[in-house]
C-alpha cells in the first residue's frame, strides 16, 4: 500500500467513524443509562428500527426533519416504558422483555413503514467544516451531523452527571444495591421507569439518524443488528459514556475498512475486512475477559452480573 | 344465546367440512375452468426499488388480465417459510401456478413442493431447472447482462475520469457476468474505462452500500451503477455526491433528477403474462425460458437529466445491436489473470451457455472475487 492509499483509507475511516457512528453512540447511551439503573433493556433494536420508521414518516409528512427526529424520541419513551413497567412486575425478567420487544418492535416498524419505503422524506441537514479544502473527499467526511455533536455532547454530559449530581447518585445506587436504595428512601421502581424511559427516547433518536440522516432513507434492513451491537458496546465500554462514545467511533471506523480497502485496490478477502468490527470486539472482550473478577463498572444489580 | 358463539375449533370444523362437500361436487374444478389463480412469493417488500419492485409491476399487469386472479405474499424469507406459503397458496387459494421469486425460494423448498403437488405448475426466477428435476418445475430468467452492456454504453460516453464504479452484493455468476457486460459496453465507446467494483457481501445492507457509493465517489469514480436488491441508498448516495447513476431492476429515475442516465430493468411481465396465455391455451409450459432484449425479457430505464445526446444515441444503437443479435463478447477479451477469454476475432453468443457459469471478471475490472 502507498502512501496516497493509506491517506485515503485512513480518511474513509475517519469519514465512516463519524457517519457510521451516531445510531451506536445514542442506542449504547441509552442503553448505559438503563443499565446504571440496574435493568437491561435488549429491546432497544426494535426502539431504533421503530424510530427509523416513525422518524422518517413524521418528517414526510410535516416536511421537518426535526419534528421527525423528535417524534422518534417520543415513540421511544413509550417503548422504553412499557419496558419499564412490564419489568417491575414480579418475576419479569427484563432480558425475555426486551427479546419480546425487539421483535415486537421491528414487526411493528415493517408493518407501519409499508407505506414509506417508496417516499422521500426531508433529510437531516449536515453542517459543513470542510470548506477550506478543494477534496471532494475531505470535504465529505467533514460533512458533519448535528446529531453526532448532540450525541457527542451528551455523552460528556452523562458521564459528568453520573459522577457529580445527586440525580445521577440515584441511578447509580439503584443499579449496584435495591436494599441500599430503599433504605435511602428511593423509588426503586420509578427510577428504573424513568432511566429505561429515556434510555428510549435516545435509541429512538439513533433511529431516526438511520433513517433521515446516513443512509438516509427508510427500508427494513436499514438496522441490520446495529441495535444490538450497540448493546454489547455498552459492556465494552464498561459502562462508562465516554467510552460508549470511543466504542462507537471505533465501531464506525471499523465498519468503512471494508469498502475503503476494496475502493484502493486491496481487494482480496473483503469478508475478512467487513467482519472487522466483530471481530475487533471478540478480540477485545477476550483480552479484557478475566476469570478471577466480574467486569469492573457493571452495575451490581443487573441480572446478568448478579 | 350460547347457540349463537362459534368456537375456533367448530368454525374450522364447519368450513373443512364444506370444502370436502364442494370437492365432491366438483366445485373447485368448474372455479379454476372459469379463471386461474396465480401465486407469488416475494423475499421482500414489493416496493423496495428494485427486484421485488420490478416482480410486483408484473403481477399487476397480470391482475389485469381477463379470468386471472393474482395472490400475492411479500417478505418471505428463503426458509421453511417459503414453504408454507405456497402450500397455503395452492390449498386455501386454489392457485394453479406459483412463481417463486427468489434464488433460496428452489432447493429444497420448490423442488420439495412440486414433487409433493404434481398437478402445480412452479416457476423459479433464476436458472436453476435441470432435466433431473420435477417436470411442473422450472426456471425463467432475463438476460439482464444485456441491458448492463447498453447502461455501460451510456455511461462510457457521460464519464470524464474513465473510472466507473460498481456496487455489487454477492460473487456469484449473474453479478459478474453484470459487471463484465457493463465494462464491455463501456469500453465499446471508450476503450480507455475502468470499472471500480466494491461487494459488499449481503444483497440488501443499506449502511455499507452508502459507504461503498462514497468509497467509489472518492476513488474518482463518476458514473456509479450496482447489483443489490434495493438499489435506492446506492442512487440518491451517489446523486447526493453529485456523480451520475445508472439504476438496476427497477426504475429509479425519480431518485436523481440530475444525474440519472438509464438503467438495467426486467421486464418479468412479458413472462408473466406468457405463461397465463400458454395456460388459457391448455398448452404445456415450457421448463426453461429465458432471453434479453430479443424477446423483450429485458429493458432500459428512460434516460434521465444525466444522459447526454451523444450517450442516448449509442446506448439505442447499441440496444438495437443486441437485439439482432450482435455478441456482446466480441474478441480480444481477456480475463482479470490475464488468460484469454476470447480470442481476436471471436466471439461468444450473448446465450453462450460458458456465461452462465461466469466465475471471473475481465481485465479492466478493478477488484478481486474471493
Amino acid at each position: 500500500m502507498d502512501d496516497g492509499s493509506l491517506a485515503t483509507v485512513l480518511l474513509a475511516m475517519f469519514a465512516g467513524a463519524i457517519r457510521v457512528s451516531t445510531p451506536f453512540l445514542f442506542v449504547s447511551l441509552g442503553e448505559c443509562l438503563t443499565e446504571k439503573s440496574g435493568r437491561i433493556n435488549l429491546g432497544l433494536e426494535g426502539t431504533l428500527v421503530f424510530g427509523a420508521m416513525s422518524g422518517y414518516a413524521l418528517s414526510f409528512h410535516t416536511g421537518s426533519p426535526w419534528i421527525g427526529v423528535l417524534g422518534a424520541g417520543v415513540v421511544g419513551v413509550l417503548f422504553g416504558a412499557i419496558h419499564g413497567y412490564l419489568c417491575k412486575l414480579p418475576k419479569v425478567n427484563d432480558i425475555a422483555i426486551g427479546i419480546a420487544l425487539m421483535l415486537f418492535g421491528t414487526g411493528a416498524a415493517f408493518f407501519f413503514g409499508k407505506a414509506y419505503i417508496q417516499p422521500q422524506a426531508a433529510r437531516l441537514p449536515s453542517i459543513s467544516f470542510g470548506g477550506w479544502s478543494d477534496d471532494s473527499a475531505v470535504q465529505q467526511a467533514l460533512e458533519i451531523n448535528p446529531l453526532f455533536i448532540i450525541g457527542f455532547f451528551l455523552a460528556v454530559a452523562m458521564w459528568w452527571a453520573f459522577k457529580n449530581t445527586r440525580w445521577g447518585l440515584i441511578v447509580r445506587t439503584t443499579g449496584d444495591s435495591t436494599a441500599a436504595a430503599v433504605a435511602l428512601g428511593i423509588n426503586v421502581d420509578r427510577v428504573r421507569l424513568i432511566a429505561t424511559s429515556v434510555g428510549g427516547f435516545f435509541a429512538g433518536v439513533g433511529g431516526s439518524f438511520l433513517s433521515l440522516s446516513y443512509p438516509g432513507s427508510w427500508s427494513e434492513g436499514l438496522s441490520s443488528g446495529q441495535g444490538l451491537m450497540a448493546v454489547a458496546l455498552v459492556i465494552f465500554a464498561r459502562w462508562n459514556p465516554l467510552a460508549c462514545f470511543e466504542a462507537a467511533i471505533l465501531f464506525g471506523a471499523a465498519g468503512a475498512l471494508g469498502p475503503a480497502l476494496q475502493s484502493v485496490g486491496i481487494s482480496q478477502g473483503y469478508h475478512f475486512f467487513n467482519a472487522a468490527p466483530y471481530i475487533m470486539t471478540l478480540g477485545i472482550l477476550i483480552v479484557a475477559v478475566s476469570p478471577k473478577r466480574s467486569l469492573k463498572g457493571a452495575p451490581a444489580e443487573l441480572s446478568i452480573t448478579k | 344465546m350460547n347457540d349463537f358463539k362459534i368456537s375456533r375449533r367448530n368454525f374450522v370444523k364447519s368450513t373443512a367440512a364444506g370444502a370436502a362437500g364442494l370437492a365432491t361436487l366438483g366445485l373447485p374444478t368448474m372455479a379454476s375452468a372459469a379463471g386461474l389463480t396465480i401465486g407469488i412469493v416475494y423475499v421482500g417488500p414489493r416496493d423496495d426499488f428494485g427486484w421485488n419492485q420490478a416482480h410486483a409491476e408484473a403481477a399487476k399487469v397480470l391482475g389485469t388480465l381477463p379470468d386471472v386472479t393474482v395472490v400475492e405474499e411479500e417478505s418471505v424469507p428463503e426458509t421453511i417459510a417459503v414453504s408454507k406459503s405456497m402450500e397455503s397458496m395452492i390449498n386455501l387459494d386454489d392457485a394453479k401456478m406459483i412463481f417463486a421469486t427468489s434464488f433460496g425460494y428452489y432447493k429444497p423448498f420448490v423442488l420439495d413442493l412440486a414433487a409433493k403437488k404434481p398437478d402445480v405448475q412452479f416457476r423459479h426466477a433464476a436458472p436453476l431447472w435441470t432435466d433431473a428435476d420435477p417436470k411442473n418445475a422450472g426456471s425463467y430468467f432475463g438476460y439482464l447482462d444485456q441491458a448492463h452492456y447498453v447502461d455501460g454504453v451510456a455511461a462510457g460516453l457521460s464519464t470524464t475520469t474513465n473510472k466507473l464504479g460498481f456496487v455489487a452484493a454477492k460473487p456469484i455468476g449473474t453479478v459478474l457476468r453484470n459487471i463484465n457486460s457493463f465494462l464491455l459496453g463501456a469500453k465499446k465507446v471508450n476503450p480507455d474505462a475502468t470499472v471500480q467494483v466494491i461487494f459488499t457481501g449481503e444483497w440488501s445492507l443499506p449502511v455499507r452500500e452508502a459507504e461503498a457509493t462514497n468509497a467509489l465517489v472518492n476513488a474518482d469514480c463518476d458514473v456509479i451503477t450496482c447489483h443489490v436488491d434495493s438499489p435506492k441508498v446506492v442512487i440518491e448516495t451517489a446523486e447526493g455526491r453529485g456523480v451520475k447513476t445508472c439504476g438496476h431492476n427497477a426504475s429509479q429515475a425519480p431518485l436523481a433528477p440530475k444525474g440519472f442516465i438509464t438503467g438495467a430493468e426486467y421486464k418479468w411481465s412479458t413472462i408473466y403474462t406468457g405463461y397465463a396465455a400458454d395456460l388459457a391455451a391448455g398448452k404445456p409450459l415450457p421448463n426453461f425460458i429465458g432471453a434479453g432484449f430479443d424477446k423483450d425479457f429485458v429493458q432500459n430505464t428512460g434516460y434521465g437529466a444525466g444522459a447526454s445526446p451523444a450517450a442516448i444515441a449509442a446506448a439505442d444503437a447499441a440496444r438495437a445491436e443486441v437485439k439482432a443479435g450482435k455478441p456482446i463478447f466480441a474478441g480480444p477479451i481477456m480475463k482479470q489473470d490475464g488468460s484469454v477469454l476470447v480470442g481476436a476475432g471471436k466471439s461468444l453468443d450473448n446465450y453462450d451457455p460458458m456465461l452462465d457459469q461466469t466465475d471471473f471478471l475481465i481485465e479492466g475490472v478493478v477488484g478481486s472475487i474471493t
